[in-house]
């Protein structure tokens, strides 16, 4: 399993090379990558806290949780931090397992995970000022159809 | 105890910074956000709601009334939003 943290830029296309290159034996592999979006207009960046320590760890928490519940021949999760511009790759999640259905339902279930237990934090900020995103009900909901 | 006392997100803006060390004798995390509570308006504004904030001790999820007895690290941030 591969966890990084970083504020620097990924490539997801030469990420998912890699990954494959890793995943030896799997059948499926099924990636994920989030991006910064323009929801309401006039975004300038998407600032993104975390809490240093406390974000690796709980990463490998839900990672091993998904390792427990899936059999999984590699696990990758690249999360960024730091001030980041529209239309750039946030996070990237990709799964390699024997067959498609374990590889779908672990990059899902770590999506859910990572957006309402990871230590990370997005302020807006836009042309209008900066606010910090909410976390909303459906988040937490996403959670309990596990 | 001296507790190494963190804030993230709109909790480190409204205190204004975003780490101190607190000298307490608080036994559980909502015991301690009452005695920054008292401290001063930022503090009071920063707490006024706890249902709308997340504690951690020692980098884990917690609730509000578990001990902090052996605790080093405490930490206040609204929910997260990754992803």
């Amino acid at each position: 399993m591969t966890v990084r943290v970083q504020q620097e830029a990924f490539a997801a296309g030469a990420e998912l090379d890699a990954f494959t290159a890793r995943a030896t034996g799997a059948g499926a592999i099924v990636s994920f990558t989030g991006v910064v979006r323009d929801v309401a207009g006039g975004l300038i960046a998407m600032e993104i806290e975390q809490y240093p320590g406390m974000t690796e760890r709980a990463i490998a928490e839900i990672v091993d949780a998904a390792r427990s519940r899936w059999d999984l021949a590699e696990v990758l999760v690249i999360h960024r931090h730091g001030p980041l511009a529209p239309g750039a790759p946030i996070m990237m999640v990709a799964t390699a397992s024997a067959h498609r259905a374990a590889a779908f339902e672990a990059a899902d279930y770590l999506m859910d995970y990572l957006k309402s237990r990871a230590p990370f934090w997005k302020k807006e900020i836009t042309q209008r000022g900066e606010h910090w995103v909410e976390a909303t009900t459906q988040d937490e909901d996403a959670l309990s159809r596990w | 105890m001296t507790l190494q006392v963190l804030y993230f997100a709109w909790v480190r803006e409204r205190i204004g910074l975003p780490k101190e060390r607190v000298e307490t004798q608080a036994a559980t995390p909502r015991a301690l956000v009452e005695e920054l509570r008292a401290r001063e308006p930022r503090y009071a504004a920063a707490f006024a709601d706890t249902a709308a904030l997340k504690v951690a001790l020692d980098q884990e999820l917690a609730e509000w009334d578990a001990p902090l007895a052996g605790v080093r690290e405490v930490a206040f941030f609204p929910p997260m939003t990754g992803g």
